[in-house]
């Protein structure tokens, strides 16, 4: 008898607890940076700082960091870092929380936008009239994923990165081809790779912003940088645009193609995998961000140094009307003051831009790592490092950019940059046609 | 003395739950301010095309872990319920998988098989470097696999506790009655088993409903939308998509389909809840 008893109320307790455990999440959200908001600076009043981790950037981020508090140790910023995926949730619930560090790291555009309108970060914009020495010493373009309704509400910093095609210079002279410089000639590289075995293009494709960066080219290279524009800004029936169409058809041709290597959908670009991919020479050649070149020179072996990684703007479309110099990509990372900092932290902040962020030190680091800065006659510093050609290249590629356009998940909403990258995600499953992935981001984004 | 508890559970439990079925009616971004919205989450939830797809998905995983997990942990739950020696030594072994975090396994698991860098590739099978996670069938295939082999210990340790209360007098006057070990297991074993069934297959089916974090950091709901869960879709459309209103009714529906569940289970379990299974009553 006891024993149906006691069953009986477990039944109840199970049947109400565990549907909990997930409400629970819903409802608070991971409540925010408890272990390092709380235990920082005693009384709260150091400002604090959270950026990404990794390599290169962490050591540069944090070094800065560690050069402001040496030079401010009455007003020290406390930093923490973050993986990149689970980044972008972690700080925005911190700031719907109210727990937002003093600096907010982030990619500018979309975001930065849904913050400013909330109040939750500061109008930098009187800042910058009153101080256009750390304004001027940018590049300009640099300030328009900053900028919201007219004002300023980050400081740009860190490096300029383009999205370019590499490849593996070893696995092409083993095949005996040459790089693409048409769609046409990657379409025709694609069987030849397969035949030898080696996968054409190395994707991370569970991270799906990586498979948007082929789209983010093919709708520029086909149809010019106004076909996306038109999308971003709400108006009708954008997507259904027939280059549009045919950039998408285009990538499931190149899906249907064996292009892609085998499993692309279960690889994520945050453990580099996609990167391991290219210089081992598993797959031929990878379509991705400025930034992984760090990551080949630190885990390559001598893919860098021996000189067998090769590098190209993505290649034209026969026909297209886009101009072949356009780029994607990130115009500069970006810093933002929480609102919701004492004045005290903002001050802190605002000497921290000012005298630290990219400082001739942060810039010199950025180079050896592989990087551009966004400083303007940055191109002298590049010739002494190693990797000249590669930062040239990356200069080149975005001082020359007739548009130098914004990701497009950065660019957008945080709402409809969701929509689009499982949109994007179903497409490359080949799971929905051009159409329907029309009609769908139509939906999203008509006004 | 139950009073600490229920303070507890109202703060953590129902107060969160309110809120949740506040929000349902609400806009909110998770920064802005939060706005009523009226019904329009709800019909905009019911009649997205991939709420079906999520909910099929959802019980899919369910269904098929429920069918690979029951029988053998019954059998295993069984088979440690002896008294020899090696039995409790292996019972140590089977109990393992439980002591790793889910997202620990999800890691593991996701590395091993990886086509390019993984188990079956490092080893040169090919039976092994399938597309596992990459294609949508296999994917589903891991996630039951994985959510089993990291289960199947735990329910058989309910059903070896189980086992254990069956009196021995039972198997004793079978014997006499010249019952074989398989008529045993069907005639006395299973059917003592009844309530212990019910539990653990509660435990099973409401808790694959909220489970999120293996499949989540195995596949992210991928390939395509593959292995969205309900669970996945609530944290993807409130936490990455911001709309916090929709993921909150998403969250009231599992919760409904959660009690609904743990009800329909104790129904099975035949209105004979306060009946004893104990011998002589």
């Amino acid at each position: 008898m006891a024993r149906a008893s006691v069953s009986r109320r477990n039944f109840l307790g199970l049947a109400v607890a565990a549907p909990l455990a997930g409400t629970a999440l819903a409802a608070c959200g991971t409540s925010g940076p408890s272990t390092s908001s709380s235990s920082v600076g005693g009384g709260g009043s150091a400002a604090t700082y959270w950026y990404l981790s990794g390599a290169p950037g962490e050591g540069i981020r944090t070094d800065t960091v560690k050069r402001f508090d040496k030079a401010n140790p009455s007003t020290p910023i406390k930093g923490t870092t973050f993986q990149n995926d689970a980044y972008k949730t972690k700080v925005k619930t911190a700031i719907g929380a109210g727990q937002a560090p003093t600096i907010i790291w982030g990619w500018g555009g979309g975001t930065l936008r849904q913050y400013a309108q909330a109040d939750q970060v500061v109008d930098l914009t009187s800042w910058f009239s009153s101080n256009a020495a750390v304004k001027d010493r940018l590049f300009p373009s640099a300030f328009g994923a900053a900028t919201v309704d007219g004002k300023i509400y980050a400081m740009p910093c860190e490096t300029v990165q383009p999205i370019v095609l590499y490849y593996n210079k070893t696995v092409f002279d083993k095949v005996g081809v040459q790089p693409p410089t048409t769609w046409a000639e990657l379409m025709a590289l694609v069987p030849k790779f397969n035949d030898r075995k080696i996968a054409p293009l190395s994707l991370g494709g569970q991270s799906r912003w990586t498979n948007m960066m082929w789209l983010e080219f093919l709708f520029d290279r086909i149809g010019g940088s106004e076909v996306f524009q038109a999308a971003a800004e709400g108006q009708k029936d954008a997507w259904s645009n027939p280059a549009a169409l045919d950039a998408l058809g285009k990538v499931q041709d190149l899906v249907k193609a064996n292009g892609f290597i085998k499993g692309f959908a279960s690889i994520t670009a945050d453990s580099n995998a996609d990167v391991a991919l290219l210089y081992t020479g598993k797959a031929a050649m990878m379509l991705h961000g400025s930034w992984t070149y760090g990551t080949m020179v630190a885990d390559g072996g001598d893919f860098v140094s021996g000189g067998h990684v090769g590098y190209l703007n993505f290649p034209t479309v026969e026909g297209g009307k886009g101009d072949p110099s356009d780029t994607v990509g990130n115009p500069a990372q970006y810093l933002s003051i929480s609102a919701k900092a004492t004045p005290a932290q903002q001050e802190t902040a605002k000497k921290f831009f000012a005298t630290q962020v990219l400082s001739d030190a942060e810039v010199k680091e950025w180079v050896a790592s592989g990087g551009v800065p966004i400083v303007k006659g940055s191109d002298t510093l590049l010739a002494g490092s190693k990797d000249a050609d590669f930062l040239k290249f990356i200069y080149g590629v975005s001082s020359g950019a007739k548009v130098f356009a914004q990701s497009w998940d950065q660019a957008l909403p945080p709402t409809a940059a969701e929509s689009l990258l499982s949109n994007i995600a179903n497409l490359f499953q080949l799971s929905i046609s051009p159409q329907q992935f029309a009609s769908n981001m139509n939906a999203v984004t008509n006004k | 003395m139950a009073l600490p508890a229920v303070l507890v559970f109202v703060g953590f439990g129902i107060v969160p739950l309110l809120g949740v079925l506040a929000l349902s009616f609400a806009n909110w971004n998770g920064i802005g301010a939060i706005t009523a919205a009226g019904g329009r989450n709800w019909v905009a939830v019911l009649k997205d095309p991939s709420l079906p797809h999520a909910v099929w998905v959802t019980f899919l995983i369910m269904v098929l872990s429920w069918a690979v997990q029951t029988p053998i942990s019954l059998l295993l739950g069984v088979f440690i319920a002896g008294h020899q020696r090696y039995r409790e030594a292996l019972a140590v072994l089977y109990f393992l998988p439980l002591l790793l975090s889910s997202a620990a396994i999800a890691i593991a698991y996701k590395s091993l098989l990886d086509p390019n860098f993984g188990l079956g590739a490092g080893l040169g099978i090919p039976l092994l470097s399938q597309n596992w996670l990459g294609e949508g069938k296999l994917a589903i295939g891991v996630v039951v696999y994985i959510v089993s082999w990291q289960f199947i210990p735990f329910h058989s340790l309910i059903y070896q506790g189980g086992v254990r209360q069956i009196p021995r007098s039972m198997y004793e006057a079978a014997e006499i009655d010249g019952a074989g070990r398989m008529r045993q297991l069907f005639s006395i074993t299973i059917p003592q088993l009844k309530y212990t069934i019910i539990t653990s297959s509660t435990l099973m089916t409401v808790g694959s409903l909220t489970f999120f974090d293996l499949i989540f950091i195995l596949t992210a709901g991928g390939p395509g939308n593959a292995t969205r869960t309900l669970a996945l879709d609530m944290y993807i459309r409130g936490f990455q998509a911001d709309l916090m209103g929709p993921a909150s009714v998403i969250a009231v529906l599992l919760v409904l389909v959660g009690l609904g569940l743990a009800l329909l289970l104790r129904r099975l379990g035949g209105g004979s809840a306060s009946e004893s299974q104990m011998e002589g009553a």
